[in-house]
C-alpha cells in the first residue's frame, strides 16, 4: 500500500497511453483527466506521507524523507497541470502523449527520492530524464524555427552527457564498496582509498548538478528553458529539481566528514553558479530565460545548504527548494496565462499588467519579490537561514565568511532583474497589449501559491522540524 | 529578560502593528475608491488613538523596555517574536501613529487613479515602521526594515512624478543593497550570542576587530537611510518623484530609522568601534549640513529645496548622537521628531501648491502670499522652524546639539554654525519667493486658498511646532532616563576599557 502515489501515477500514465490510441478524443477531456489524475495523485501523497516501509529487497524505502518530497512533487505536477491544462503551444494531436510522458517523468521522481541503491536510482532518473526529452520538442513548429528541436537535441546531448559522469562515479563506488546500496556504501566508503572515493561521489553528484542546473553543468538552462513550450518549461524549472536535490542530500551523506575537498569545491561551484546565474539573468529580455538563469543562482544557495554536511543544513536545502518550486510555478502560472497562443513572452509583453489583470501582477509580484528574496517572503527565510547554516558550519574559518559575503552581495545583484520585471507589470503603460483573461481555477491556485509563500515565510518553525524530522530518516 | 517590563495585559504594541495590516487585507475584498479614503483615514485614526495609551502609561523612571511582548517564533534559530519600547522609542512611535491620519488626509484629493492599492501601500507602511521602532528581535527588525521597501517602491512608482521609474529603482536598489551586509553582521553577532535578541547583544565582550567590522556593516545601512553626505544621492531624486504622503512619510519616518538604528544598535553592541570611528562621523554630519544647505540654497524644485535641506537637518542628528552626551543625545533624539513634524508640513504645504500649479517650481510659485493668505502663513510658521527660529521646536533641538557639540569639540561646533546660517538662507529664500515673489510673477488669482481639509490637515503640525518650541520638558523627560543609562553603559564601558589597558 506504501507506494499508491506512483501507482497513482503510473495508472495515469498507462490511461493516456491508451487515449492515445484513439484518434479522435475531446481536448476538454484530455486536459480534465490530466488534471484529475494530478489531484488524485496529490491526495495519495497526502494520505500516504507518514508511511513506512522497505521494497523491493530494500532498494526501495518509503521514509518521510522520500514521503515529503513525493508530495511536493505531487503538488507541482498538480499545480503545472492546472494552469498548464490549455497547452496553447502544443499541437491537439499529441496531447495525450504529452500528458502520458509527463506523468512517466513524475513517475520516474517519484521512484527516484525513495531509491536508495545505485541501479534503482539509474533506473529512476533515466525514466524521468528520458520522458522531459521528449517533452520538449513537442513544441508545435508554427514559426518554422525549429527552436524546439534545437532545445530537444541539446537537452538529450547535455543530459546524456551527464549520465556519463554519473555511471563512471558509479562505477567506482561499486568497485570501491563491493556493493551498490548506499547504506552499505556509508559504511564501507570511509576504508576506501583516497582521493578515488572522493572522487567517485563528485562524479556521481555531477548528473544531479546537471539537473539542478549548477555550474559548470548549466549549458542546457537557457536555450531549453526558451525553446520548450511555456508549459513544459514551467515542469522542468520546478518539480526535477526537487528529485536532484533529493538525491544530492544522499550523496552527500556519503561524503567523508572532516574532508574540506569537497567542501571549498562546493563553495567554488555555489559562487561560480550565482555569480554566474544573476550577472547573465541580467541581461535578458525573455523572460524565461531569465527564470532560467536565476535558477542557476538559487542552485548556487542550494549548495550553501549541502556544503555544511550536517542535517541541520540539509534540512534547510530541502526547505529551500520546496519553496523554490512554489515561488517559480507562481510566476509560470502567470507566464502562461498572459501567453495567448503559448507564445514566449518577452519581458516588455508584461508591461501594464497591473491594469491587464491586477490579480496576476500581484501573483507575479509576490513570486518575483520572493525569489529575490525580500522578507516576509519564503524566499527571504529560506536564505536567511541558508546563510546563518553557512557561518555557522564555518565556526572561525573566515573563507566561510566569505563565503556569506558574497551570497549575500549576490542577493543584491538579483534583486535589479527581478525588480525591473515588476516594474514593467506595475509601472509601464499597457499601450495596445489586450486584456488577460483569467479563469477561477487559474486565480485560485495562483492564490494559494501566494498565500503558501507568505507562509512558509511568515511561520517556518513548523516546516523546519518537518524538514529536520525527515532529513534524520536517511541519516 | 530582565530589561523587559512584560505587559500582562491586552497586547497593545502588537494591535498597533497588525490593524493596519488587517485594515489593508479587507480592502483587497472592498475596494470603492470612496470607501477605501474613509476606510483607511478610519483606521489610521484609530490606531492613532489606540496608541495614546502608549504615552500614559508610560513609565519614564526606567530604561527598561515597556509593554513588552515575547513569544517564541522560530525556535531551531533562536529567534522570537519580541516587542518593546523604551525613552528613545516612545517618541518616535508616537510621530508615525499621529502623522499617518495626515497622510491619508493629503491624499484625499491628489491621488486620483488606483485609490484602494495606494492606501494599502500606506498601511502596510504603517505596520511595518511601527514595527521596526519597537521589535527587540533582529530578525523580526530586519525583516520589517527591509519588507518597508516594496511598499515604499511601490508608492513611487506608480503614483511618482515624471522620472517615477528611475527614483523609484534608485531608492530601491540603494536602500537594498546597503541592508545586504546588515544581514551578514546580524547572523554574525548571533553566532557569538546564541540569540537574536537584541538586549542579549549589548555590552558583551567582542573583539575590536570583530566590532568595526560590524560597526562599518551597520554604518552602511543606516548612513544610506539617514541619508548622510556622501550616500545621500537617492534622497532627492525619491523625494522630488514621490507623491505628497509618500514624500511625508519619507521624510518624516524613514530617514529616522537610520538615525533610530545608530542609537539602539551601534552605541551599545559596539561601544568601542563607537568611540573608534565617532569623529569619522562627526566630520561627515557637518559635510552633510554644509553641503546640504548650500546645495538647498540652488535649488529651484521646492521639493528639492527640502530634500537637500533635510541632509542637513539629519546631519545635526547625527552630530548630537555621536557627541556621545545628554545633551547631544536629548538633542538628537529631539530633533528627530523636530524634523518629522516640520518637514513632514512643508512637504504638505508643497503638495498643495502643486495640486493647484501642477508645478513644484518656485517661479511658478512665486507671489501667491496675495490670494493664498492662510497658506503662506502656515508656510512662514514651517519655514522659521525649519531654520531653528527661537520659540519653534527645531530650535530646541539644533541648540540642545550644539550645546551638547561644544561641551565636546569647539572646532567641530564651530563648523557646524554656517550650517545652521545656510538654513536661514535658503529657508528664507523660499519664503520670501513664495510671499511676495517678483516682478515677473505668473498670475495667480485663480489660485484658491487652503480649503477646510488642508487647514485641518496643517494645523496639528503647527500646535506641535510650538508645543516643543515653547514647552520641551515634558518631551525630554519621557527619553531623559533612556537616554541617561545608555550614556552610563557607555562611559563606564570606556573606563573599563581604560583599565583593561
Amino acid at each position: 500500500m506504501a507506494i499508491v502515489p506512483e501507482i497513482t501515477v503510473l495508472i495515469g500514465a498507462a490511461a493516456f497511453f491508451a487515449l492515445s490510441l484513439f484518434k479522435r478524443l475531446e481536448a476538454n477531456q484530455v486536459k480534465n483527466t490530466a488534471v484529475g489524475f494530478g489531484v488524485i495523485s496529490l491526495l495519495a501523497a497526502l494520505i500516504g506521507v507518514n508511511d513506512q516501509a522497505s521494497l523491493f529487497f530494500d532498494s526501495y524505502r518509503i521514509d518521510l524523507y522520500s514521503q515529503l518530497f513525493k508530495l511536493l512533487i505531487a503538488f507541482g505536477l498538480t499545480v503545472a497541470l492546472i494552469f498548464g491544462r490549455e497547452l496553447k503551444d502544443i499541437d491537439e494531436e499529441v496531447r495525450p502523449e504529452y500528458y502520458l510522458f509527463l506523468l512517466l517523468s513524475a513517475l520516474g521522481l517519484m521512484m527516484l527520492v525513495s531509491s536508495v541503491e545505485l541501479i534503482t536510482i539509474f533506473v529512476s532518473l533515466e525514466l524521468s530524464s528520458f520522458a522531459l526529452y521528449l517533452l520538449v520538442p513537442m513544441r508545435s513548429d508554427a514559426r518554422g524555427m525549429r527552436i524546439q528541436m534545437e532545445a530537444g537535441i541539446k537537452y538529450i546531448l547535455f543530459g546524456v552527457m551527464a549520465t556519463g559522469f554519473m555511471l563512471f562515479g558509479m562505477s567506482y563506488l561499486f568497485g570501491l564498496t563491493g556493493t551498490t546500496y548506499l547504506q552499505e556504501i556509508l559504511a564501507a566508503l570511509p576504508q576506501a582509498p583516497q582521493p578515488a572515493a572522493l572522487f567517485a561521489v563528485i562524479m556521481v553528484m555531477a548528473g544531479f548538478f546537471f539537473k539542478l542546473a549548477v555550474f559548470p553543468m548549466h549549458f542546457w538552462v537557457p536555450d531549453i528553458y526558451q525553446g520548450a513550450a511555456n508549459e513544459t518549461t514551467g515542469f522542468i524549472a520546478t518539480v526535477p529539481k526537487l528529485g536532484a536535490v533529493a538525491l544530492l542530500i544522499r550523496i552527500t551523506t556519503l561524503a567523508p566528514g572532516g574532508d574540506m575537498t569537497l567542501i571549498y569545491l562546493l563553495m567554488f561551484l555555489a559562487l561560480c553558479s550565482m555569480f554566474y546565474g544573476n550577472l547573465s539573468a541580467l541581461v535578458q529580455t525573455d523572460v524565461k530565460r531569465m527564470l532560467g538563469f536565476s535558477g542557476i543562482a538559487h542552485a548556487g544557495f542550494i549548495l550553501l545548504g549541502l556544503l555544511t554536511l550536517d542535517p541541520g543544513g540539509y534540512a534547510i536545502a530541502m526547505y529551500y527548494i520546496a519553496g523554490y518550486v512554489i515561488m517559480n510555478l507562481a510566476c509560470f502560472l502567470v507566464l502562461c496565462a498572459v501567453s495567448r497562443e503559448g507564445e514566449n513572452l518577452a519581458i516588455e509583453d508584461l508591461k501594464g499588467l497591473h491594469q491587464r489583470q491586477p490579480v496576476l501582477a500581484l501573483i507575479l509580484a509576490v513570486g518575483l519579490f520572493a525569489l529575490a528574496g525580500i522578507p516576509p517572503f519564503v524566499g527571504f527565510m529560506g536564505k536567511f537561514m541558508l546563510l546563518t547554516g553557512a557561518l555557522s558550519a564555518g565556526g572561525e574559518n573566515t573563507i566561510y565568511l566569505w563565503l556569506v559575503i558574497l551570497a549575500a552581495i549576490n542577493t543584491a545583484i538579483a534583486i535589479y532583474y527581478y525588480l525591473s520585471v515588476v516594474r514593467v507589470a506595475y509601472t509601464a503603460d499597457p499601450e495596445d497589449r489586450p486584456v488577460v483573461a483569467v479563469d477561477g481555477l487559474n486565480k485560485a491556485v495562483g492564490i494559494i501559491l501566494v498565500v503558501l509563500i507568505i507562509i512558509m515565510g511568515a511561520m517556518p518553525a513548523k516546516i523546519i522540524a518537518v524538514a529536520d524530522a525527515a532529513v534524520k530518516t536517511i541519516m | 529578560m530582565d530589561n523587559l517590563i512584560i505587559n500582562e495585559g491586552f497586547p497593545l504594541l502588537s494591535f498597533l502593528i497588525f490593524l493596519p495590516l488587517a485594515g489593508a487585507l479587507v480592502m483587497l475584498v472592498f475596494h470603492g475608491e470612496s470607501f477605501a479614503r474613509f476606510w483607511t483615514l478610519a483606521v489610521t485614526t484609530v490606531v492613532a488613538l489606540c496608541s495614546l495609551p502608549l504615552v500614559s502609561g508610560f513609565d519614564p523612571t526606567t530604561a527598561k523596555y515597556q509593554f513588552a511582548e515575547f513569544h517564541q517564533w522560530i525556535p531551531r534559530f533562536h529567534i522570537n517574536y519580541v516587542l518593546g519600547m523604551d525613552g528613545i522609542s516612545v517618541l518616535l512611535v508616537m510621530l508615525t501613529t499621529l502623522i499617518m491620519p495626515f497622510c491619508v488626509l493629503a491624499s484625499w484629493k491628489y491621488i486620483q487613479k488606483r485609490v484602494a492599492a495606494f492606501m494599502i501601500c500606506l498601511l502596510i507602511m504603517e505596520t511595518s515602521m511601527l514595527g521596526v521602532f519597537v521589535a527587540l528581535d533582529f530578525v523580526l527588525f530586519y525583516i520589517l526594515w527591509e519588507f518597508m521597501l516594496i511598499p515604499m517602491y511601490l508608492l513611487i512608482a506608480i503614483w511618482g512624478g515624471p522620472r517615477k521609474v528611475y527614483a523609484s529603482i534608485k531608492f530601491f536598489l540603494y536602500t537594498l543593497a546597503g541592508s545586504i551586509l546588515l544581514l551578514v553582521a546580524i547572523i554574525a553577532l548571533y553566532l557569538k550570542n546564541g540569540s537574536f535578541y537584541i538586549p542579549d547583544m549589548m555590552w558583551q565582550q567582542y573583539s575590536t576587530t570583530f566590532q568595526i567590522l560590524v560597526f562599518l556593516a551597520f554604518f552602511l545601512a543606516f548612513a544610506i537611510k539617514v541619508p548622510m553626505f556622501p550616500f545621500h544621492t537617492w534622497l532627492p531624486a525619491a523625494h522630488v518623484e514621490a507623491p505628497t504622503a509618500g514624500s511625508v512619510i519619507l521624510a518624516s519616518i524613514l530617514l529616522k530609522m537610520g538615525t533610530y538604528g545608530f542609537l539602539r544598535f551601534c552605541l551599545p553592541i559596539t561601544p568601542d568601534a563607537t568611540f573608534a570611528l565617532a569623529p569619522y562621523i562627526l566630520w561627515l554630519s557637518i559635510a552633510g549640513i554644509i553641503y546640504g544647505g548650500f546645495t538647498a540654497l540652488a535649488q529651484n524644485d521646492m521639493k528639492k529645496l527640502i530634500a537637500y535641506s533635510s541632509v542637513g537637518h539629519m546631519g545635526f542628528v547625527t552630530l548630537g548622537i555621536f557627541v556621545l552626551n545628554s545633551q547631544g543625545l536629548e538633542g538628537a533624539i529631539m530633533q528627530m521628531i523636530n524634523h518629522g513634524v516640520t518637514t513632514g508640513a512643508l512637504f504638505l504645504c508643497v503638495g498643495m501648491i502643486y495640486e493647484r500649479t501642477h508645478s513644484r517650481e518656485l517661479d511658478v510659485a512665486a507671489g501667491v502670499g496675495k490670494y493664498m493668505p492662510w497658506y503662506v502663513t502656515y508656510l512662514a510658521f514651517f519655514s522659521l522652524s525649519s531654520f531653528a527660529f527661537p520659540g519653534t521646536n527645531s530650535f530646541i533641538g539644533e541648540f540642545l546639539v550644539l550645546a551638547g557639540t561644544f561641551k565636546e569639540n569647539v572646532p567641530l561646533a564651530l563648523a557646524a554654525i554656517p550650517g545652521a546660517v545656510l538654513a536661514a538662507a535658503y529657508m528664507l529664500r523660499l519664503l520670501q519667493r513664495v510671499v511676495w515673489g517678483r516682478a515677473t510673477n505668473p498670475d495667480q488669482s485663480h489660485l484658491k486658498d487652503l480649503n477646510l481639509r488642508e487647514i485641518v490637515t496643517l494645523a496639528p503640525f503647527l500646535l506641535f511646532v510650538f508645543w516643543i518650541g515653547l514647552g520641551p520638558q515634558p518631551f525630554i523627560d519621557m527619553m531623559h532616563t533612556s537616554v541617561v543609562s545608555l550614556l552610563d553603559q557607555l562611559h563606564s564601558w570606556q573606563q573599563q576599557g581604560m583599565a583593561l589597558r
